[in-house]
């Protein structure tokens, strides 16, 4: 049976890795308290400094294909309420829930005396833990805050130290995903002494512009401003940052993962790439604190059936699964192959491989093996031009007949395409748009070669390692 | 129109709003040489017209459409999406319900009609060519619509007093209202196509109309419903389905009848039947010679007649129309019906019985306008069938060209549609080769 219970960045202790992340979910002790009844393991406050005044609108969204929220984008800065207020209620969120993990998000301005009190003012509230919020993409990066400090290594470290000096709880650094390589930030928390870090922050964004009165949103009096973006959207954006830092010696240490997890799917993918705990927002500000119900619950089941009793048989399990490209094989060789029983006959894979891939997936078919590099081939707009020049009338069954169906198959047999494997190049397109699942399998073929890769080729002299260094 | 019919006749299926056409045009998997388009007679777009909803490009979506098929309001009504285009959706395959194509292609032209929209005409210079469409049904219409867009001088000859033909007098009020039959006739008036009262009926209207006009497409569809050749089938209380239906479309409905009789097991009589049970009659029966599996309405009609009440005596057979002393119409007398050891339908022998009704509807077929296409000089005609060429449309007289129910013997709006436009497509063609003036009557024919 799993045991979701976490001790993270040598101290954290929470029932589970579920927190919710420093945002408005988290604004209030009641809001928290009653995330807590729903579940969660431990939640973030919402960034705590000198209070702010914040616009009206704040959000905005991305929707796709008729969904909702695909992404999220807020210019919110960070609590709008005075320190006293949050503080006590801390200490009376911990009073009441004494397992549960609270953080203080912290961020004041970049002085050693005003941040040793406010560390010392959190911690005496009763906080399990200090989140340095060096991520704020938008406002406070005006002032000098957020990402204006993330995004300099010798800032983000100065200010880690100072924390560090007088903390008594572990320190996290919360990182900003906007930066050219966010290693450089979270080697600068791992040098000044941070317990862990909580990657990503949002993203900046500009999520859309109103086609009628030409302004972005969200708007503000006409006019708008970039904001943070979240959400479904930006978890492998998340990931790939996760695996830099956690791949990287100087960089590593316990990670609270963040970006896009909206269900138990996503967070094993995050714990997969060695993180702790993960922090939910969006997903949780789309449906509410309920969601957290499934994420332990399938987390829970997926690790009973995976043989996991903690996440820590898991955690990092893909890290070593993940390379440089320069060490792939070479010589590995996959195509595409059509199961026909499955095929519904949209032609996707069809029109994808010949405008977006190889023109390997054909409409004619064949019997017999023929040469795929000398075949010719109509391309679609001529099926497309067929199609349009018959003659088709209204059939009427008990005049017409009905035209049986190949049996075994889901579509007529001139519909369902077929692939040229001397052609396919194994990019897995036609896979991705396949809408029928298991339908278009990728399969190894043997190639007769040893494994080789870019890497071995250059030192055994067969590439040029300038061209290597030329393509960085 | 009557407001007792406007209130018994609502639509059958409410219409999608613009979220719900969104989620489903959504849905639609965007096929490569999409089935839905290959399986409609005027291929149009059909994910072409879907996407352009998704995206909010309603103008967009509504002239696609239009450019294939220039009835597609109507079409989007009374086509039957079953067996047509959502029948060939790829969805099926996937256990899935096909995507309304039917319903968002109605959603792109009602929201295009609320707009005020016309039909984008393409800039082609005026032509002085003339042609005479006879008949303003559906297969005229495209024809003259797509003619008048390549700038051709179009006339509409009718001898009804509304144009439309079946789309405006034939089809169930549920389906396709008359108002709305119209409103999609007046986009192609704007286009400039004249219209034109007149009955040409005999040799000497022909003769004239062949001096006025360069080319002549027969347009005119099927003549009168086959009679009830039975004792008493003359009487006023037997009428015949289109009559019927148009009466509750366009005149005084036919209300306060208790019980009705339809003979025929088509998609007409299902209208009729349907109707008469709209129009109050508390028992309707359809009554067929065979059984279920022989019918030729198409399974959804089969079904929505039984789901309205309508009652089907199969293996039955009406022999003669009964009257009551003062006259009135009182009952239809059958007979049993049986197939014999050799396959063929006979009478059972006394197994006469009486069905009580007050209105009798033989809905058994409309009959071909033979005499009339035999005036036409050099018209071959096939078992009432006017024969075409079907790539051009082209009969064997080559100065006219025909399509719609006169060429296939009665199929759907959709159908006669397409012959339309391709005709026109074949007279703009006859112009540029002069297939006429060297009277290439050996032109291929075959069947509609």
């Amino acid at each position: 049976m799993a045991d979701l219970t976490t001790n993270f960045a040598g101290g954290i202790r929470c029932p589970n890795p579920f927190w919710l992340a420093s945002a408005p979910p988290t604004n209030c002790g009641e809001q928290i308290m009653r995330a807590f009844d729903a579940g969660w393991g431990g939640a973030v406050w919402k960034t705590i400094g000198d209070p702010i005044t914040n616009v009206s609108s704040r959000y905005s969204s991305v929707d796709w294909a008729g969904r909702r929220m695909m992404g999220l984008n807020n210019i919110e800065l960070i609590s709008d309420r005075p320190i006293e207020v949050n503080l006590r209620e801390i200490a009376e969120v911990k009073k009441r829930y004494p397992a549960h993990a609270v953080i203080a998000s912290l961020m004041v301005e970049t002085k050693r005396e005003v941040w040793h009190d406010i560390v010392q003012r959190a911690e005496d509230a009763g906080a399990d833990g200090l989140e340095l919020n060096f991520g704020c993409p938008h406002g406070m990066s005006e002032r000098g805050m957020g990402s204006a400090v993330g995004q300099d290594p010798v800032y983000a470290q100065m200010i880690t130290e100072w924390v560090k000096e007088r903390a008594r709880t572990p320190v996290l650094v919360k990182l900003t995903p906007n930066i050219t390589d966010i290693r450089v930030a979270a080697r600068a928390a791992k040098r000044a002494g941070a317990d862990g870090l909580s990657a990503i922050n949002t993203i900046n964004s500009i999520t859309g512009i109103d086609l009628d009165t030409f302004e972005p949103r969200p708007m503000v009096d006409g006019k708008s401003s970039h904001g943070g973006y979240c959400g479904p959207a930006v978890k492998p954006i998340a990931l790939n940052m996760i695996q830099q830092v956690m791949a990287d010696e100087a960089s590593t240490l316990p990670m609270s993962g963040i970006g896009g997890i909206g269900n138990w799917r996503d967070a094993a993918e995050f714990f997969l790439l060695g993180c702790g705990t993960v922090q939910v927002c969006t997903a949780a500000m789309h449906y509410g604190y309920r969601i957290v119900e499934d994420m332990k619950d399938g987390l829970s089941n997926w690790m009973d059936e995976k043989g996991f009793i903690t996440i820590d048989d898991f955690r990092g399990k893909s890290l070593p699964k993940v390379t440089d490209w320069k060490h792939l094989n070479l010589n590995y060789k996959i195509v595409a192959h059509i199961n026909e029983s499955l095929c519904i006959g949209c032609d996707l894979c069809h029109i994808a491989c010949w405008d977006g891939a190889h023109q390997c997936i054909h409409l004619d078919r064949v019997d017999g093996v023929r040469d795929g590099h000398v075949e010719v081939h109509d391309p679609p707009s001529v099926f497309e031009a067929r199609s349009r020049e018959r003659i088709v009338v209204t059939p009427i069954p008990k005049l017409d007949g009905i035209v049986p169906r190949e049996p075994g198959l889901r579509t007529s047999l001139a519909r369902i395409p077929r692939v040229d494997e001397t052609e396919c190049v194994g990019c897995n397109l036609c896979s991705l748009v396949c809408p029928v699942d298991d339908c278009i399998t990728m399969e190894e073929r043997e190639t007769g070669l040893a494994p080789e890769s870019w890497d071995e080729r250059v030192k055994a002299g067969t590439a040029s390692p300038a061209l290597v260094e030329g393509s960085l | 129109m009557n407001a007792e019919v406007e209130r018994r006749f609502p639509d059958l299926h409410p219409a999608l709003g613009v979220r719900a056409a969104v989620v489903e045009s959504n849905r639609c998997l965007n096929c490569f040489d999409a089935p839905c388009t290959a399986a409609c007679p005027t291929h149009i777009d059909v994910p072409g017209f879907i996407k352009k909803i998704a995206s909010g490009n309603l103008r967009g979506s509504a002239t696609q459409i239009l450019e294939a098929n220039v009835l597609a309001a109507s079409c989007s009504r009374v086509c039957p999406v079953e067996v047509l285009c959502e029948g060939a959706c790829v969805m099926h395959g996937r256990q899935e319900k096909a995507i309304a194509i039917g319903q968002l292609q109605r959603f792109a032209m009602e929201s295009f009609y609320a707009k005020g929209g016309t039909i984008p005409t393409r800039g082609a210079s005026e032509r002085p060519e003339k042609i005479a469409c006879i008949g303003a049904g559906p297969a005229s219409l495209a024809c003259a619509a797509e003619l008048k867009l390549q700038g051709f001088q179009v006339t509409v000859i009718e001898r009804r007093s509304l144009p439309g033909g079946l789309n405006t007098y034939g089809v169930a009020e549920y389906k396709l209202r008359t108002a709305d039959s119209l409103r999609e006739i007046e986009m192609i008036r704007e286009l400039g196509v004249e219209f034109r009262t007149a009955e040409i009926g005999d040799e000497a209207s022909l003769l004239t109309l062949e001096k006025e006009f360069d080319r002549v497409f027969l347009g005119v569809g099927l003549g009168a419903m086959h009679r009830l050749e039975i004792p008493g089938g003359d009487h006023p209380g037997v009428v015949d389905a289109l009559e019927f239906i148009a009466a509750y479309k366009l005149g005084e409905p036919l209300l306060g009848v208790a019980s009705v009789v339809v003979i025929g097991a088509g998609n007409t009589a299902i209208d009729a039947a349907v109707a008469a049970v709209r129009l109050g009659a508390a028992d309707v029966k359809i009554l067929y010679r065979r059984d279920a599996a022989s019918i030729s309405a198409f399974d959804f009609e089969f079904e929505h007649a039984r789901q309205e009440g309508v009652d089907f005596l199969w293996w039955t057979l009406p022999r003669m129309v009964e009257t009551s002393d003062d006259g009135e119409l009182r009952s239809l007398t059958c007979v049993r019906t049986e197939l014999n050891d050799a396959g063929q339908l006979v009478a059972l022998e006394e197994s006469e019985f009486a069905v009580q009704c007050d209105l009798v509807i033989p809905a058994i077929g409309q009959s071909p306008l033979v005499e009339f296409l035999s005036s036409i000089r050099g018209l071959q005609v096939e078992r009432g069938r006017v024969l075409i060429d079907r790539a051009t449309g082209q009969t064997s007289n080559p100065k006219y060209f025909a399509g719609g129910d006169c060429v296939n013997g009665g199929r759907e709006v959709v159908d006669a549609v397409a012959d339309g436009k391709r005709a026109a497509l074949g007279i703009v063609t006859s112009f540029a080769t002069n297939t006429f003036d060297s009277s290439a009557s050996g032109t291929a024919v075959s069947h509609g």
